[in-house]
């Protein structure tokens, strides 16, 4: 009853901030003025921000965006025993190349103990940056794709320095500069030093280690990245100090991605298109809360039946509806910060936490890419849907034909390629095994969560698992590499393509996205995709799990 | 090709200036705020002090070991898969079926039953299980009541004494339905420590 | 004004197929018998590899044969023969289809027969070619008894011609050099007179030869839609080639490494087979449905536009109204009876043989009881023929002059015999002229009898057909030469959405133009020459057989009909034919679910024996779940080649009640159908000796 309300509390939050936040980055996307600060910026990049893009160019900007934050985010790891603040940390090369890639394809898996391994400096000018812009680049490529339905006849998405500029500094700065000092006020530590020495009362001697926390908490949920300054990441209690803190965590980490819908309405000129799209995905991130709070409320595995309560990787100030709460919302939003551990979950949540990324990041994914996301998936559905009203298929006006169902593919085939054949190759290898923190089906599991976490860039882990070696470092490297820039590429190809097109009017023979039977269709697909797609893998780990 | 390489070199130039406003400004910005009074405590770690010596944080558990197990005067809190070092954090990710682990909390099970003198069903799961922090500061109401008997005994106060302690140092549900009730661990031990006969 | 007439008339003429709903082609089993050897013969890789799917299944029956080879058994080999039966009854399908085409174009090749052209030389002679050699811009010289030996337009002359063989219309046709009926095809037959012909296509392009390889499916392209559908199946192909590879590493893992059938086994019966198989053969279908509504499409891709029509452009006359205007109504005057004026319009038309003439007969035998066979007496009247000085036509009979005619016309022939018109004629005349008909007054020398209504008479059932196309969110435009003011009456009347009035053709291609800015697609009919451009911007064009050969070459469809109204049919086939693939994709995915059910607890109830609580269908043992699966998804396809062929019900309907049904017909029934069916199969197969 008490995780009820606690429920009902975020969405009412969340329902307030719709409307104003969603509006607000509309207007943020769509008005044609510069601040004067943006103008010194774009003046000193040398960019002109008012030349618009053709979609190509649009994709060059994110490739060469993320290949340039890549290299310098390794490079500045790898540099780290020059920079301030580095308390004689250092950063072998296989971690540096893992963790680049993470923190700039949003992923922000962590193959390293952060408080052990990463400097403050690194943090923040390195890790910090990336949970701002790799938002940011999502969001862009949300809304270039959103330009692609409304505009008309054009080869023009916007400009991917402009999106990228004002998605950082007019809505995830300002928002993530007033929760940096909520959460501080909360607990949260802010601190430049790297510990304290304590001597506790029996009398024994330790270190707290402390560090810049607040600053990177609140964009690392808000920013739907994931990635924890500390090893225990939203579970240690510098990160989320209460359960006070651990819903606002929560509600950070949904606002945007659900806020996205109402921006997708305003600007495509009917508020019920974003409206239909948030309801289907708050069916399904309802869906899967109930699954996995269900099965954490009643394990099955006899750990918990022998402990009593499913509270292994669990803290007491969360719960199991604070923690099962949290469970969804991180896989369902691509953002992997984890209050309590996945790995040991029950079977049925830990599967239900798998399942959540394996719809490709939509309920209501990740900043920017839980919109787009979902539209691809959108497109799948009305093709279908459109063949069976007997009308070349449309969606928001515009044709589905060889080329947006072919980029609509490519988007959602990358994910189930690196998942399916990243978990079989790492299962053919003799090293596996060793990696492995548990046996029999549940080890299987480990292996699928990674690939599953790390081709949707989502971050969580079932993190028993010992990603250190060469084969997990670059093979989970490249997966969230591939994840992230094959649906964006293909993304901004198909809004090229809507965009080049001119406009459907609406007629009777129009199917309408807006209703019940569009959201059930929409649904529907998402479910069919994942469930026939990973069947087969489920059944041998989390199904095996929970049917025992 | 060229356009690749023009938008690269456009995407370092953007990187640089952003770097600057989101990783120095930004974390900077919000560093200097939390010197504020009310804030900059927390912002180092809500960090308790007695007689001046700092005896951790009030957000963090770190299991006090007795110097005699036979005569231990203090609340323990959850297991920790890091034995309890603030420096690093961690949790066991073992899975709920995994048979080594098993034992483990069995032992656990047994262990904490015969330090309490109580029958091993009457051992509360947040007893048995490794937090996921590994620096839980908080047991469940249940563990502490569990543990107020022995407490009290070794501590040479009265049960009641102790359990009113308990009380003072739980903290309920969030305007009675946010989070789960609690006992900060920390805290109990210092009060109770405060309490005794042995203090000062 | 304008009236309706519940007179039954023939709107489609020899088909009479309820405009709505396509009706079912018609399927024998026995087509099967019959298209085995065409099946057997697509076994081949070169033919497979056209259809992704279907290559899939293909190679995965090549790789268990031979691993049922080396490790013969009755399961492997049993579910091997299943899988070779899964691609034979794919290309069953297909050879089902092309063989009713092949059937349809036999009769047409019979019409190609060697024909002899009299061609004429410069100096005007004739030389005697054969019709092969003809080169376009030839003119030939055919008379009454000889083939036409190629297509082309009359350009002299006037002949009957015998079209039947290709549009199985017996009654023959006039064809005539200048205007709208001056297209002849090649292998018809003159009946009577000589024409001069000016042959328009190259030997081996005709209009017969297009129409062959069209109902053979030779020249069959995928249609764009087609081609995003197979780009679907193939990128689903793909991830379930996936899912089913990486398992072994992860079956492996488990300790239960999976032999090769039982993988493929799997992998056939998840990726869609059962649209894969039937994809083609529903092209085909709907081609052929086409064909058998005596329609002929230039592409798939016209016929697929047709489903996508938002605007319809309807010509008034001949589409929406009769032909010709006909009488409705008369409105004595003065002191003439109603009786009177009937009397007396009847003996002014008796001798009159236009349309308008005859209709008036028709309404005084109707409504006023008078003979429609001119007496012994009347028939030596003189007979006063409609001239353009006089404007009205009429009898000279004994001392009497009846006349009938233009309002103005009458009234002065009235005037000069020194008898007066009543005031109220004007009046009624403006009236009726206000509401679209057209008013003929009727006099004897001085003594004016009233005023003959004649109006555009709608066609039956249009309102109720322009409201289906509503509810199909289709506009309809009437196109019409009328003043706006008549036009909006017959608009108003039929039900039509809009109407465009005294339209010029270049007024017709400014509307198609401006509604396809709009970003709607347009479809029309012509017949003329002058609609040739029009049918060309047109996003579905269909030209009337009678028309002339340019707005043949231009339309993209030609009605051997000549029958506008079929439009609508053709509207209603494009769409069946998406639904029906759209239905079948559906219904293939949602197979699927079943599938894993049956085979997941297969594979691994062994290893992990809680996944045996999967087999809620409570199928015998592993190996007969398994082969019941294969079973079941060879079989389907075979149950579902008669509705690949028929097309899936089409009723105009609104998109959403479409889909809400598609959706529990295809996908519920999708979902549920293969556990009904696996688990009867399994019934049957648990009994071979070794399942």
């Amino acid at each position: 009853m008490a995780g009820l309300l606690q429920v009902l509390l975020l969405l009412a939050a969340l329902a307030v901030c719709w409307k104003p936040l969603g509006d607000h980055m509309a207007r943020v996307y769509t008005t044609p003025k510069h601040s004067r600060f943006e103008k010194a910026v774009y003046r000193a990049v040398r960019v002109d921000p008012d030349a618009e893009q053709r979609w190509p160019v649009y994709a060059a900007g994110v490739v060469g965006f993320s290949f340039v934050s890549i290299v310098l985010l390794y490079l500045l790891q790898r540099l780290q025993p020059l920079l301030p603040w580095n308390f004689g940390r250092t950063v072998n090369p296989s971690v540096a190349f893992n963790t680049a890639i993470s923190f700039v394809t949003n992923t922000n898996w962590q193959s390293y103990v952060p408080e052990t391994t990463m400097g403050h400096f690194v943090q923040m000018a390195g890790l910090t940056v990336q949970n701002f812009v790799s938002a940011a680049v999502g969001m862009a490529v949300a809304i270039a794709l959103i330009r692609g339905f409304i505009r008309s006849k054009t080869d023009r998405l916007g400009n991917f320095w402009v999106d990228l500029v004002r998605g950082s500094v007019r809505i995830l700065l300002p928002i993530a500069f007033v929760f940096a000092i909520v959460l501080t006020a909360l607990g949260v530590v802010m601190s430049l030093k790297s510990g304290v020495a304590v001597t506790n009362p029996d009398g024994s001697h330790g270190t707290i280690a402390l560090a810049p926390a607040a600053s990177q908490e609140a964009i690392k949920e808000l920013g739907t990245n994931g990635g924890g300054i500390f090893n225990a990441n939203s579970a240690h209690p510098f990160e989320n100090p209460n359960a006070w803190s651990n819903l606002i965590e929560i509600f950070l980490l949904l606002v945007i991605p659900v806020s996205l819908t109402r921006t997708f309405g305003v600007m495509v000129g009917n508020k019920k298109q974003g409206g239909v799209l948030l309801g289907v995905m708050g069916v399904l991130w309802g869906g899967m809360l109930a699954v996995i709070w269900w099965a954490e409320a009643h394990p099955n595995g006899p750990l918990a039946k022998l402990a009593g309560a499913a509270m292994e990787g669990k803290e007491v100030r969360f719960g199991i509806p604070g923690s099962a709460l949290f469970a969804d919302s991180t896989t369902g939003t691509s953002t992997g910060a984890v209050n309590a551990m996945h790995d040991s979950f029950s079977g049925l949540g830990g599967g239900g936490a798998i399942l959540n990324m394996l719809f490709g990041e939509m309920t209501p994914g990740g900043a920017g890419t839980g919109i787009y996301s979902i539209l691809v998936m959108a497109i799948i559905a009305m093709f279908l849907a459109g063949l069976m009203v007997g009308r070349t298929p449309e969606y928001l006006g515009k044709k589905l034909g060889k080329r947006e169902v072919t980029c609509a593919s490519i988007a959602i085939l990358a994910m189930p390629l690196l998942v399916l054949l990243g978990t079989g190759a790492a299962l053919l290898l003799p090293g596996t095994g060793a990696a492995l923190n548990n046996p029999g089906a549940h080890g299987f599991s480990e292996v699928l969560y990674a690939y599953t976490s790390a081709s949707n860039n989502n971050g969580s882990a079932f993190a028993g698992l010992t990603v250190t070696n060469g084969w997990f470092q670059s093979t989970l490297g490249l997966c969230m590499l591939f994840g992230r820039l094959v649906p964006i590429l293909a993304v901004l190809c198909l809004a090229g393509s809507l965009a080049s097109q001119r406009k459907v009017p609406e007629t009777v023979g129009t199917l309408p996205t807006t209703g019940p039977l569009f959201a059930t269709m929409l649904t529907g697909t998402i479910l069919l995709v994942a469930a026939l797609t990973f069947v087969p893998a489920l059944a041998l780990g989390p199904i095996t799990e929970a049917l025992a | 090709m060229k356009t690749l390489l023009a938008q690269t070199a456009a995407g370092l130039r953007v990187l640089v200036v952003l770097t600057v406003l989101l990783g120095v400004v930004y974390p900077l910005g919000v560093w200097l705020v939390d010197r504020l009074p009310g804030l900059q405590a927390n912002a180092e770690g809500s960090l308790v002090s007695v007689n001046g010596t700092t005896v951790g944080s009030d957000l963090m558990g770190i299991d006090p070991k007795a110097a005699n197990p036979g005569h231990d005067p203090w609340f323990h809190t959850r297991p920790s898969a890091v034995n309890g070092d603030p420096s690093t954090s961690g949790a066991s990710n073992k899975a709920a079926d995994n048979p080594d682990y098993i034992k483990v909390m069995q032992q656990r099970k047994t262990t904490i039953a015969a330090r309490e003198g109580v029958d091993p069903a009457q051992v509360p799961p947040d007893a048995v299980t490794a937090s996921a922090s590994g620096l839980d500061a908080d047991i469940s109401p249940a563990y502490a009541a569990l543990q107020a008997p022995r407490v009290a005994r070794a501590n040479g106060l009265p049960l009641a004494r102790v359990l009113a302690l308990v009380e003072a140092n739980t903290t309920g549900r969030g305007l009675g339905f946010v989070g789960e009730p609690r006992v900060d661990v920390l805290m109990l031990n210092l009060a109770v420590r405060a309490a005794g006969p042995g203090a000062h | 004004m304008t009236v309706t007439t519940e007179k039954p008339q023939d709107a489609a003429p020899g088909h009479g197929h309820h405009a709505g709903r396509v009706s079912a082609g018609v399927f024998n089993p026995r087509q099967l018998a019959e298209a085995l050897p065409d099946a057997l013969r697509k076994l081949s890789p070169r033919h497979q590899l056209a259809n992704p799917v279907m290559f899939v299944v293909w190679a995965g029956s090549l790789l268990s044969t031979v691993f049922a080879v080396s490790r013969p058994g009755v399961f492997t080999v049993g579910t091997t023969l299943w899988l070779w039966f899964t691609v034979v009854f794919a290309n069953l399908a297909e050879a089902v289809a092309e063989g009713r085409g092949k059937a349809q174009a036999e009769t047409l090749r019979r019409t190609k027969k060697e024909t002899i052209a009299r061609r004429l030389t410069e100096d005007g002679s004739h030389e005697r070619v054969p019709g092969v050699d003809l080169r376009v811009g030839d003119l030939v010289v055919v008379e009454a008894g000889e083939i036409i030996p190629g297509d082309g337009d009359v350009v002299e002359g006037i002949a009957t011609v015998d079209e039947s063989a290709i549009t199985g219309e017996s009654a023959p046709v006039i064809r005539e050099s200048g205007g709208d009926r001056s297209a002849v095809t090649g292998g018809t037959t003159v009946l009577s007179d000589r024409i001069v012909v000016k042959i328009t296509t190259k030997p081996g392009e005709s209009f017969v030869d297009r129409m062959i390889a069209l109902v053979e499916g030779a020249s069959r392209q995928k249609t764009p839609n087609e081609v995003a559908l197979t780009i679907l199946l193939a990128v689903l192909t793909i991830i379930f080639l996936l899912a089913v590879v990486a398992l072994q590493p992860m079956a492996a893992y488990a300790g239960t490494l999976q032999p090769v059938v039982v993988l493929t086994a799997l992998l056939v019966c998840l990726i869609p087979t059962t649209i894969g198989a039937l994809l083609s053969a529903i092209g085909i279908a709907g081609m052929d449905r086409l064909v058998q509504r005596n329609v002929l499409a230039t592409s798939g891709r016209a016929v697929e536009a047709a489903g996508d029509v938002d605007t319809l452009l309807l010509d008034k006359t001949g589409t929406i109204t009769f032909g010709n205007r006909q009488a409705t109504e008369f409105i004595p005057v003065g002191d003439a009876t109603l009786a009177e004026l009937a009397r007396a319009a009847r003996l002014s038309s008796l001798a009159d043989g236009t349309p308008e003439g005859r209709s008036i007969v028709e309404l005084c035998v109707r409504d006023h009881g008078l003979a429609a066979e001119p007496s012994e007496q009347e028939r030596l009247a003189e007979f006063v023929p409609f001239a353009a000085q006089t404007r009205m036509s009429g009898i000279d009979l004994g001392g009497r002059q009846v006349r009938k005619g233009a309002t103005d016309a009458v009234r002065a022939w009235v005037v000069e015999h020194g008898g007066t018109v009543p005031d109220d004629v004007r009046e009624i005349a403006d009236r009726i002229g206000a509401n679209g008909g057209t008013p003929l007054l009727c006099a004897d020398q001085d003594r004016v009898y009233g005023v003959i209504q004649l109006s555009d008479v709608v066609k039956p059932r249009m309102r109720e057909r322009f409201g289906e196309l509503r509810a199909m969110g289709i506009k309809t435009i009437m196109i019409t030469g009328d003043n706006p003011l008549t036009a909006k009456a017959i608009a108003a009347q039929a039900g039509v959405d809009d109407f465009l009035a005294e339209a010029k053709p270049e007024d017709k291609m400014a509307l198609i133009r401006k509604e396809q800015e709009g970003g709607r697609l347009v479809a029309m009919t012509g017949d003329g020459t002058n609609d040739a451009p029009a049918l060309a911007q047109a996003d579905v064009g269909v030209a009337m057989n009678t028309g002339t050969m340019a707005a043949k070459e231009a339309g993209n469809m030609v009605d051997l009909d000549s029958d506008p109204t079929k439009l609508i049919e053709v509207v209603a086939i494009g769409k069946q034919l998406l639904i029906t693939r759209g239905a079948l994709t559906t219904f293939s995915i949602a197979n699927d679910l079943a599938k894993y059910f049956a085979i997941l607890p297969a594979m691994f109830a062994g290893i992990y024996p809680q996944l045996g609580k999967l087999n809620i269908m409570g199928l015998h043992s592993p190996s007969s779940a398994i082969l019941s699966a294969v079973i079941f998804n060879a079989l389907i396809i075979v149950a579902l080649i008669p509705l690949a062929l028929r097309g899936v019900r089409y009723r105009p309907a609104s998109a959403q009640s479409l889909l809400r049904r598609n959706l529990l017909v295809y996908g519920l029934g999708g979902i549920v159908t293969p556990f009904a069916g696996i688990w009867l199969i399994d019934l049957l197969v648990r009994l071979i000796p070794g399942m």
